[in-house]
């Protein structure tokens, strides 16, 4: 009796959930499908996968040929990876800082450091950019990495130091006897601990900054420091736009992001799971 | 050596007075117990000797040497903690050695030390395990081995028996024992455990709100409390105090144990109904109801019979009272 109920509620749980998956992920298919068809064929139909007359590459010649596309590829690992790695050091380190030491004005750090979930760094884009022209840094992926880690760093700092305040004390006491350092001790004791937190902040942090437009077009639209999302504008013209090379394009670009999701997610998975239980 | 002097030792957290000029002499090779109720300050005082925490004023003296600003590892001290604390991505033989890796001692003498350690405490076998594939009681005894390699001046224990359950705390206990006398180093135990304060402390030291209310080896504190807190706190089941005015002897109550009560169906000092019995096998708890005391507790010996409701009579030994007056403090007769 019981039992049944239970495959029926657990059936209509999946039902909904799959449901959801389908609207998600929809768009995604559709951008896939059609970047290997005619561009005849996505215009006259565009949700029809494609077929032996319809199926053409074209998109991905064009992409691959033209641009430099696997610079610009490179340029945005390059940039993503960078500020994720400065966001998460960062970002542990002042968590681990305001969790684990009593001083004069720690609360009030901790909210100046959330002030920027707030406020969205495009505020201050001039003034971002008067500060990169002064310091010689236009047209530099330095640049985009900077401006990265400072809009990423708000959210880790907060959600880090949630975890880091469960971190036993009397483990980091432990070591501090046993001599290790407080830099020992955060990244061989803490950091181990809050892994999957680390996870969950790393897949925050990586998806904006992959698939912004604004920064790059504004302080790196050289051509030698291009990423992806503005490399792929040139195809995007104000009278024609080369839908089969903006669709390729897209496919390519979201590869990478799943690779490095698949890399956190094992990771994240345990995070939220172990967020509820606690 | 291993010598502790505390000298008026104060620790506030802002405006919040934890420690309030606290002096004691612990002497070398002596095993001291700090006890009183939660939150009474015996972690903090205790994490102030180890340099875990900042002292606020007073002196902190390990063999002679201030070492208020000593770092914690340079005190020559170990510690054990409630929660084991066992580094969770190294295993046993790691867990135990890098203290020493870290004083930067030769591998070979670190493996050495390790060995004997896990010798003295049953760990052989585990050597290679990480802490999660540990039972409580081995990770207990792992966290004891991390402290013994380091030969450390002095001991420092935090509750360290609390999360095993009651066969394993005996079987602890009686290890830690034989390690003191075995090792014949300073030791300090905080506990608010009586059996384990009765059964390892040479002195014991009882704290209340931040203070010392009296030092004195076991048998002194059970048999000469200062005042109604010691009284009370030591000894289990604890020390019934009567109202001394209805009884017409001197002072605000009188404490008498358990164990100096003489019961009786037909005639005595105090008149009450039985409300609950305990039969323990070796020993009877007998809870008796009479106003104006309260709930007396009788504790005799062997088995005695006794039901709900029954009448009795108790008579204090009054040789072996105590007298209290209105402060709490011990009236000389
Ligand atoms: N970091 C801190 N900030 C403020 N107050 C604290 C801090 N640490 C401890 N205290 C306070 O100091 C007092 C003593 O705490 P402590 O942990 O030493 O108690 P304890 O005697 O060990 O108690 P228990 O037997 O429960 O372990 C408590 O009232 C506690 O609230
Ligand atoms: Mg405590």
């Amino acid at each position: 009796m019981s039992a049944r109920a239970n495959i029926l509620r657990s059936s209509f749980a999946h039902a909904i959930l799959i449901a959801y998956t389908i609207l998600a992920l929809y768009p995604v298919l559709l951008i896939v499908i059609n970047s290997m068809k005619s561009r005849r064929a996505i215009f006259n139909d565009p949700l029809s996968l494609p077929t032996r007359e319809t199926f053409d590459l074209v998109g991905f010649h064009t992409v691959l040929e033209q641009g430099n596309f696997l610079l610009y590829f490179q340029n945005s690992m390059v940039v993503t990876v960078a500020s994720l790695f400065f966001v998460l050091l960062f970002g542990a380190m002042a968590a681990f800082a305001l969790a684990e030491y009593r001083f004069r004005g720690n609360l009030l750090m901790a909210l100046y450091l959330a002030l920027g979930i707030m406020i969205p760094i495009r505020l201050g884009t001039v003034a971002i950019l008067e500060i990169m022209v002064a310091a010689n840094l236009v047209n530099t992926l330095t640049a985009l990495v900077l401006v990265y880690t400072a809009q990423g760093l708000p959210l880790a700092v907060f959600i880090l130091s949630e975890f880091m305040r469960q971190v036993s004390d009397d483990l980091k006491n432990a070591a501090r006897i046993d001599g290790l350092s407080e830099y020992r001790i955060f990244f061989t004791i803490a950091l181990p601990l809050v892994r999957p937190a680390l996870a969950t902040v790393a897949v925050f942090t990586m998806i904006p900054i992959w698939n912004d437009l604004w920064f790059p077009l504004i302080l790196a639209p050289g051509e030698s420091t291009k990423t992806l999302t503005l490399g792929s504008q040139i195809f995007l013209g104000q009278y024609v736009t080369n839908w089969n090379a903006v669709l390729a394009a897209l496919t390519l670009a979201i590869f990478p992001v799943i690779v490095l999701y698949l890399i956190f997610s094992r990771q994240l998975i345990r995070g939220i799971t172990k967020g509820a239980v606690k | 050596m291993g010598n502790l002097t505390l000298d008026k030792v104060c620790k506030s957290f802002g405006t919040v007075d934890v420690i309030r000029e606290v002096d004691l002499a612990v002497n070398d090779g002596e095993f001291c117990v700090f006890v009183g109720p939660s939150g009474c300050g015996k972690s903090t005082l205790l994490r102030m000797i180890a340099g875990l925490e900042d002292i606020t004023s007073g002196e902190v003296k390990i063999d002679g040497t201030v070492v208020n600003t000593t770092p914690p590892s340079q005190r020559e001290i170990a510690m054990v903690f409630q929660s084991y604390a066992l580094y969770p991505h190294l295993n046993v033989r790691d867990n135990m050695g890098l203290g020493l890796k870290q004083a930067g001692q030769p591998r070979a003498q670190i493996a050495q030390t390790v060995e004997r350690a896990a010798h003295m405490l049953d760990l052989e076998s585990y050597l290679n395990r990480r802490p999660a594939e540990l039972s409580g009681g081995q990770r207990q005894r792992v966290a004891i081995g991390r402290a013994i390699v380091r030969k450390p001046k002095l001991f420092l224990f935090d509750e360290p028996l609390s999360n095993l359950d009651a066969a394993l705390r005996v079987q602890t206990r009686i290890e830690i024992a034989n390690l003191h006398r075995e090792l014949g180093a300073t030791m300090i135990y905080v506990t608010h455990d009586q059996v384990e304060a009765m059964t390892l402390a040479d002195r014991i030291v009882v704290l209340r709100d931040g203070r010392i209310e009296q030092v004195g080896a076991p048998m002194e504190l059970y048999k000469n409390p200062a005042n109604e807190f010691v009284a009370g706190f030591i000894g289990s089941p604890k020390m019934n105090f009567l109202d001394a005015p209805a009884l017409g002897v001197a002072g605000k109550s009188l404490g008498i144990r358990p164990e100096h009560l003489a019961l009786s169906r037909d005639a005595g000092m105090i008149e009450g109904r039985v409300s609950h019995v305990e039969q323990l096998g070796g020993e009877t708890l007998i809870y008796l109801r009479a106003d104006p005391h309260g709930l007396i507790t009788v504790r005799l010996f062997g088995e005695h019979a006794a039901e709900v409701n029954d009448r009795a009579f108790v008579t204090p030994d009054m040789a072996r009272a105590f007298h209290f007056g209105a402060d709490g403090q011990r009236l000389s007769m």
